[in-house]
């Protein structure tokens, strides 16, 4: 690799800075967080990543890369691991404030290579803080991501490029990349250890991943987390039912370790909602952006000093926009809170009520808000370099849009539908026919479009309605079921209970002079 | 619904002696499988069995090399996953299938057959399949799967049903149609009534979603996990 290296150090002439020069604080940052590292000091390891490294980066690191990693080797025993984890920040600084060149997108994947391969050996013997180990797999699938991306765009590629292109045909290898998450979720046993947890085995989530016996618990949190990563993988290539399936081992009716991050919570809930909205589950998808939605409110003010605080609001946004759909392909406002539907109203409220009119500018609507909301959905294959190079970094993007229109205009005339069954109990199909203007015929086949797109069939074959208002034919009669608000007395007085018992113990608690 | 048990098969050519169903849930993401499940796609045509998972594996292998891709292999998939609804796995197979690929005059086809499916419209379907018989009798069973789907959304949609509007969605008339109910009414708890007006009404079982009765009202249900949470106090 000798030539690398001088290949590095010829750059650094026209660079502007130099990358082996080590600013005293950066060598006191290493130094440091090496330290505690070895000390397993979670705490201050999180409090040096997430504060210090951000604070340095922001000082002194703006538009330049941080020091090299043999610039700073020496400061910390040269040590094996520490470095790759310091190259794995390094590259991730580079990809948020620079623009990454195929050389170093290139070197970027050998490093998680030689990283996950350390980690998938079991000889890390480290305590991570989980956003760290949260942030390597979600910077892992981006830098995928964004690879593919580049990649499509084959028209301005020069010559260079695409020799190294050839050249380095396994750099961010879709196989690759999916094989890597895999590993780290069999290897880690995640998913025998959640069904473990089930049963009171293992303690897994109730230490939040962490292991307080001086074991490790970077294998098992990134094998957790890469289930995560699998199914955003998974809905970028635009296979959401076995997105689905990688996330089942989580119940995210509960929380859990992918609640210990905001990004991952964030991550698994935009994913899972989109998956779902894809397979026309409209109901859980509303259920889980609203849940989501709201938590983010609440504690967003939280997070406003966090580096990843834009990144919170801006798939804030792109949820709002989702639930606007999902609420306008299965008007269930019932399902949503107040504090989320007056957001919503306030965001998208004219939008979602030109969306029910379902005519082109309805659709263009429906375009416009898929297109904002939707993951950046990638082309995993290489081009094939023998025909003229052009660009196709959009024809994934195209055809989940296209399909997803297709699918909106499939259900165009359910909502004029709705309409009359809310104002009927009763209502003859002549009738019906005659106010909405088509035959009889037709109107049977807009009513049985109504039950088949309202009532989702899951993997077991069960049949779960989404319905909003219902109704059965009874030879020429349509009979209009009633929706009755459900009202969960329950699970309210459940809640009493336990608050009354807090109140009661509070009191308790209060001693009388 | 309509969905038949995947029954795992031995078969020359396969590594080391796993079944598909084995490699699909442990080696999913190895390129090597996809002769197995090219084969395994065929299996399942010629056995009448269907396995969801594993032709999804198929198409994301086609989709990382889209060199490899065989337009047949695709086609057989897309009719399987027609005679799979109403599960979506006919959407599932297209989100994978580039749109150039796509563009292909039988899968056009295919594509028109689905959205006459997906919105109800069984007389234009069955006669777009007629015009089709080379793409759709090339699978066994597509009938009678297709009739199944049907049978499904009218269930959900009628509690009582004009002869005529069933004959048109299962495709089936005269002495065949006889038949058929004859056998419905016997092993399906259908029920033939005569209608004063026209001819005959066929009353079909009652299921929650063609009948409010039988609603489940989830509301009024608390679930044990919620319970729990107030065993502490309770004791």
């Amino acid at each position: 690799m000798a030539n690398d290296h001088e290949e590095q150090r010829l750059q650094s002439q026209d660079l502007g800075y130099d990358p082996n020069f080590v600013p005293d604080s950066v060598k006191s940052f290493v130094v440091h967080l090496y330290r505690h590292i070895r000390e397993k000091n979670v705490y201050e390891i999180h409090q040096m990543y997430e504060t210090s490294f951000q604070t340095l980066s922001e000082r002194l690191f703006k538009d330049t890369p941080w020091p090299s990693v043999d610039a700073v080797a020496h400061y910390v025993d040269n040590d094996h691991v520490f470095c790759l984890l310091y190259r794995e920040m390094w590259f991730r600084h580079l990809y948020a404030r620079l623009t990454p060149t195929l050389r170093q997108r290139i070197d970027s994947w050998d490093n998680y290579c030689s990283l996950f391969q350390v980690v998938l050996h079991g000889v890390v013997n480290m305590q991570l803080p989980n956003q760290w180990l949260w942030d390597m797999v979600d910077e892992f699938v981006y830098q995928f991501q964004s690879f593919c991306q580049y990649r499509a765009k084959m028209k301005n590629k020069t010559e260079q490029e695409i020799a190294l292109l050839r050249q380095f045909d396994q750099a961010w290898n879709v196989f690759g990349v999916l094989n890597f998450l895999q590993a780290l979720v069999e290897k880690s046993a995640i998913i025998q250890i959640l069904e473990q947890e089930k049963e009171g085995g293992e303690q897994f989530t109730a230490t939040d991943g962490y292991d307080y016996n001086g074991g490790s618990n970077v294998l098992k949190v990134l094998g957790y987390f890469s289930m995560v990563g699998l199914l955003r993988v998974h809905c970028l290539l635009g296979d959401y039912h076995t997105g689905l399936k990688c996330l089942q081992p989580i119940d995210i009716s509960l929380p859990g370790v992918y609640t210990s991050v905001i990004g991952s919570h964030i991550t698994t809930i935009y994913h899972y909602g989109f998956a779902n909205l894809m397979l026309r589950r409209y109901v859980e998808a509303i259920r889980e952006f609203n849940k989501i939605l709201l938590y983010i409110f609440k504690t967003k003010v939280y997070h406003q000093k966090s580096p990843q605080y834009e990144q919170i609001l801006k798939k804030n946004e792109q949820m709002y926009a989702l639930l606007a759909i999902s609420l306008s392909l299965c008007p269930q406002s019932r399902l949503v809170d107040e504090t989320v539907n007056s957001q919503l109203r306030e965001k998208y409220g004219e939008k979602m009520n030109r969306m029910q009119r379902y005519d082109d500018e309805a659709f263009a609507i429906y375009d416009e808000l898929f297109s904002y909301a939707c993951p950046k959905f990638i082309t995993p294959s290489a081009p094939s370099f023998e025909e003229p190079l052009v660009n196709y970094n959009q024809d994934a993007y195209r055809l989940q849009l296209k399909l997803f229109l297709y699918e909106a205009k499939q259900q165009q005339l359910l909502s004029g539908l709705r309409t009359f069954l809310k104002v009927y109990s009763t209502i003859s199909l002549a009738k019906l026919a005659s106010y909405m203007e088509v035959d009889e015929s037709t109107l049977r086949t807009i009513l049985m479009t109504y039950k088949h797109k309202t009532h989702a069939v899951d993997s077991a074959g069960k049949v779960i309605s989404n319905a909003d208002v219902d109704f059965y034919i009874d030879d020429d009669t349509i009979h209009v079921v009633e929706s009755k608000p459900a009202k969960r007395y329950g699970d309210y007085f459940l809640r009493q209970i336990v608050k009354l018992e807090g109140v009661i113990n509070e009191m308790d608690s209060i001693k009388l002079e | 619904m309509g969905r038949e048990a995947v029954k795992p098969q031995q078969q020359q050519g396969q590594a080391a002696g796993y079944t598909v169903e084995q490699l699909v849930a442990f080696n999913r993401y190895n390129p090597d499988i996809l002769p197995d499940l090219e084969n395994y796609v065929n299996d399942q045509v010629s056995s009448q069995t269907y396995s969801l998972e594993s032709n999804l594996c198929l198409l994301r292998l086609y989709q990382f090399e889209p060199e490899k891709t065989s337009s047949q292999i695709v086609a057989r998939i897309l009719v399987k996953a027609l005679m799979a609804m109403p599960a979506p796995d006919f959407s599932l197979c297209l989100f994978l299938i580039p749109e150039r690929v796509q563009m292909e005059e039988q899968f056009k086809t295919l594509i028109v057959l689905s959205h006459y499916l997906e919105t109800g419209r069984f007389r234009q379907f069955w006669d777009e399949a007629a015009k089709s018989r080379h793409i759709v009798e090339a699978v066994p069973g597509f009938e009678q799967a297709i009739q199944g789907y049907a049978i499904h959304v009218l269930s959900l949609t009628y509690q009582k049903i004009p002869r005529t509007v069933l004959a048109e969605a299962i495709n089936i008339e005269g002495l065949s149609l006889d038949k058929f109910l004859e056998h419905q009414v016997a092993n399906c708890g259908w029920v033939i009534e005569k209608s004063q007006t026209r001819g005959q009404l066929i009353v079909l079982p009652r299921n929650e979603f063609n009948d409010p009765i039988l609603k489940k009202n989830t509301a009024d249900s608390v679930p044990l996990e919620h319970v729990t949470r107030i065993f502490p106090i309770l004791s």
